[in-house]
């Protein structure tokens, strides 16, 4: 054996001291905010009895696909109910929501920057990679430094984890709108942030969709690891059943991860649709809003 | 009468790669496009016109030919090398993203090959689309897309989405969408190319429909040489980047500025392109109505006819006379050749298409006349002239035996009473 050695991880580690020290302020406030938003929601999907939220859901699983997936929804959910995994169910889905809207509110806005400047998108590209293929463990170790333990790590390392599909395919989206399309847009004077708006996030839409859906299915890969760090959960109970062995719970716990991943990605892949029943809801309530206003323009166009 | 250029290109280079400027630089000093192969690809180069308000320019050539690119560069969607484009006055060059915008809102709009309509908006949103850009209410830009949208053959489709649409009727939206957004100027990029033959001709025709309705300035662009003939008023033919040639149809068709150009016209279906004008003569056979009966036969003896046109004082076409009854009348010692002049004489207005020809000269022996609005004889179309014209025979190939119809009498019988007469005076 040689001595040669780069000092890489240490490195690393120093910056993390260096960010620890200098930035602390910081990431008590992000962690307080993050665990604020996750206890309302978890507030909100845990308080009301049970029946209350499945019925809810069963009737969101009935507008957007339709009355067999209501049916499906709400057999998993009771089962759920009936395997007694029914709060750390939802303190799981809190979990996966939270962490899914704010990986939203951060990889679009990426993907848009990606998809507008080359430049971006040469940058982007590799960080993305890196944080796809690190071992997800690993952001754990530095996300417990800087958020301590309990449910903030987890949503953190969650975020990191699912980004990459929500800006890859929103700038995916984007790239294929009909290039003509916008120029169409350009043509007739538009501003790019009205033919973002008007033009390239509608047409990306379908691909966006996919994004989304897939965030929130590597969201819910990654509860499983937000329990080792101490949040709540499904996750949790998964962590229990492996340390005693226990393979009734580890059964019962998966299965009902199983239910809800179901559950989200076909709920997700519906809206993404178009074909869907509030798809068309959406549909009918725009063409009833411009229908009167034609009528009454008749005069005018004779 | 000073006419109104509505959009002006000077000098205009576009080369798209690494170092465009310089390759710009040195196609200027005369370099070739491959010269600059190494600093970029030349896609226009040096193209300079003018477009006048209220007509119909069509850029031609083959895919390749920069057609595409020079179209875009008119409205800013490129950016140009070097070289000025003014648009209603204002040159493009160099101005804010907001101005190049105002320009386009206020001045210029456009028709895409493939329609380019906004898939998830209504017919009648997208025709209003351009309003909208403007800042239009939405009242009032609903009710002008309405009277366009009637305007172009779409009433009862408002409400419908692109995707339920033919392709003829979308391009009736996209048609429609830059003729609501009011501009002056209209960019058409290879507009019809993507229709089925018979919905193009009819596109075509309202096309020429609505401008002359509307007075727009159009720029289209396209690879179909009848079209551009069909459509334009004038024509710029593109080959490899450069424009090779800027004159009406019948000046490409019948003057091309190269071998290039010549090809390129070759299969035109020139009956349908080539007017009276193009292909008419100067009369020779002619007389006044004053001159008598003994010029008419003098006339017809020299040129070996047996008809000649007549004319009034006035230079109006009164009709035809022919040998054997002017013959009478110089044997009978009449001189009022009025009387037996024959209204049988074909007449034409100058732009009538060759294709409407031909069954009128089947019909006479006469050369067919070609008058203007106030009956003036402007030239005669003789069967052989028109054969040439339609079979495209070179007018360099000599003197075509353009005289007919043929003498009736005997050259020796007419002089004879033409003598006779001189003695009987």
């Amino acid at each position: 054996m040689s001595d040669f050695r780069i000092p890489l991880g240490s490195g690393a580690e120093i910056v993390i001291d260096f960010i620890t020290e200098t930035f602390g302020v910081v990431f008590d406030i992000i962690r307080a905010i993050v665990n604020v938003a996750y206890e309302a929601v978890d507030a909100v999907l845990v308080l009301p009895p049970f029946w209350v939220i499945i019925a809810v859901f069963v009737a969101l699983a009935l507008a957007a696909r339709g009355w067999k997936f209501a049916v499906g929804t709400a057999v998993g959910l009771v089962l759920i109910v009936g395997v007694d995994q029914w709060e750390n169910a939802m303190d799981t889905l809190a979990l996966v929501l939270v962490a899914s809207v704010i990986t939203i509110a951060i990889a679009i806005p990426l993907g848009i920057v990606a998809a507008k400047s080359d430049l971006a998108s040469g940058i982007i590209r590799p960080i993305l990679d890196f944080m796809q293929t690190m071992p997800a463990f690993v952001y754990l170790i530095p996300a417990l430094i800087l958020f301590r333990i309990g449910v903030v790590p987890g949503i953190v390392a969650t975020i990191i984890f699912a980004l990459a599909p929500g800006v890859r395919l929103t700038e995916l989206g984007i790239r294929g709108v009909d290039r003509e399309v916008v120029e169409a847009g350009q043509a007739f004077g538009a501003s790019p942030r009205r033919i973002l708006r008007q033009i390239q996030l509608p047409l990306a839409m379908p691909t966006i969709m996919a994004g989304i859906n897939q965030v929130i299915m590597l969201s819910l890969s990654m509860v499983v690891i937000a329990g080792m760090v101490g949040a709540k959960g499904l996750g949790a109970q998964v962590v229990a059943s492996l340390n005693r062995i226990d393979v009734a719970l580890g059964f019962e716990a998966g299965l009902a991860v199983v239910i809800l991943a179901i559950f989200l990605d076909r709920m997700t892949s519906a809206l993404g649709g178009g074909s869907t029943p509030i798809g068309r809801i959406l549909a009918a309530k725009k063409s009833a809003t411009i229908v009167p206003t034609i009528r009454d323009l008749e005069p005018v166009r004779s | 009468m000073t006419e109104n250029i509505a959009v002006k290109a000077e000098n205009l280079y576009k080369v798209f790669g690494r170092r465009p400027a310089e390759a710009a630089k040195k196609l200027a000093a005369g370099a070739s496009r491959d010269d600059v192969a190494s600093l970029g690809t030349a896609a226009v180069i040096d193209t300079s016109f003018e477009v006048k308000s209220g007509e119909i320019f069509v850029v031609m050539g083959l895919s390749g030919s920069g057609k595409s690119t020079l179209i875009r560069m008119l409205n800013g969607l490129l950016d140009a090398t070097s070289g000025t484009v003014t648009v209603a006055g204002k040159s493009l060059m160099g101005i804010s993203a907001a101005e190049l915008r105002e320009v386009r809102r206020s001045s210029i709009s456009m028709v895409f090959q493939h329609f380019a309509l906004l898939p998830h908006r209504t017919v009648i949103d997208n025709v209003a689309y351009g309003l909208e850009v403007q800042g239009v209410g939405r009242e009032e830009r609903l009710a002008r897309a309405s009277k366009i949208i009637g305007l172009v053959g779409l009433d009862g489709r408002a409400d419908s989405m692109p995707s339920e649409l033919s392709g003829g009727m979308q391009q009736r939206v996209g048609l429609a969408r830059a003729l609501a957004a009011d501009t002056d100027v209209l960019l058409m990029d290879e507009a019809f190319s993507a229709l089925d033959p018979l919905i193009r001709r009819e596109m075509q025709q309202q096309l020429i429909e609505l401008q002359a309705e509307l007075g727009k300035t159009i720029i289209f662009i396209t690879h179909d040489l009848n079209e551009a003939m069909f459509l334009g008023d004038r024509i710029a033919v593109m080959r490899d980047g450069r424009i090779v040639q800027i004159g009406s149809p019948e000046e490409i068709l019948t003057d091309p500025a190269n071998d290039y150009v010549a090809q390129f016209v070759h299969d035109v279906d020139r009956a349908r392109v080539l007017t009276a004008t193009s292909v008419m003569e100067p009369v020779r056979s002619v007389v006044t109505v004053t001159a008598g009966p003994r010029a008419a036969l003098r006339t017809m003896r020299d040129l070996q006819t047996s008809a000649t046109f007549v004319l009034n004082r006035d230079g109006s076409l009164a009709g035809v006379v022919r040998d054997k009854d002017v013959m009478r009348q110089v044997k009978a010692g009449d001189t009022e050749l009025r009387s037996i002049i024959r209204e049988d004489a074909t007449t034409v207005s100058p732009d009538t298409l060759l294709v409407d020809l031909v069954e009128l000269s089947v019909g006479t022996d006469l050369p067919i006349a070609v008058i203007d609005g106030t009956s003036r004889l402007l030239g005669v179309i003789p069967r052989v002239t028109l054969l040439a014209a339609l079979g495209n025979v070179s007018s360099a190939t000599g003197e075509l035996p353009t005289i007919e119809p043929a003498t009736t009498i005997p050259i020796s019988l007419i002089s004879e009473a033409l003598a006779l007469e001189g003695v009987a005076q």
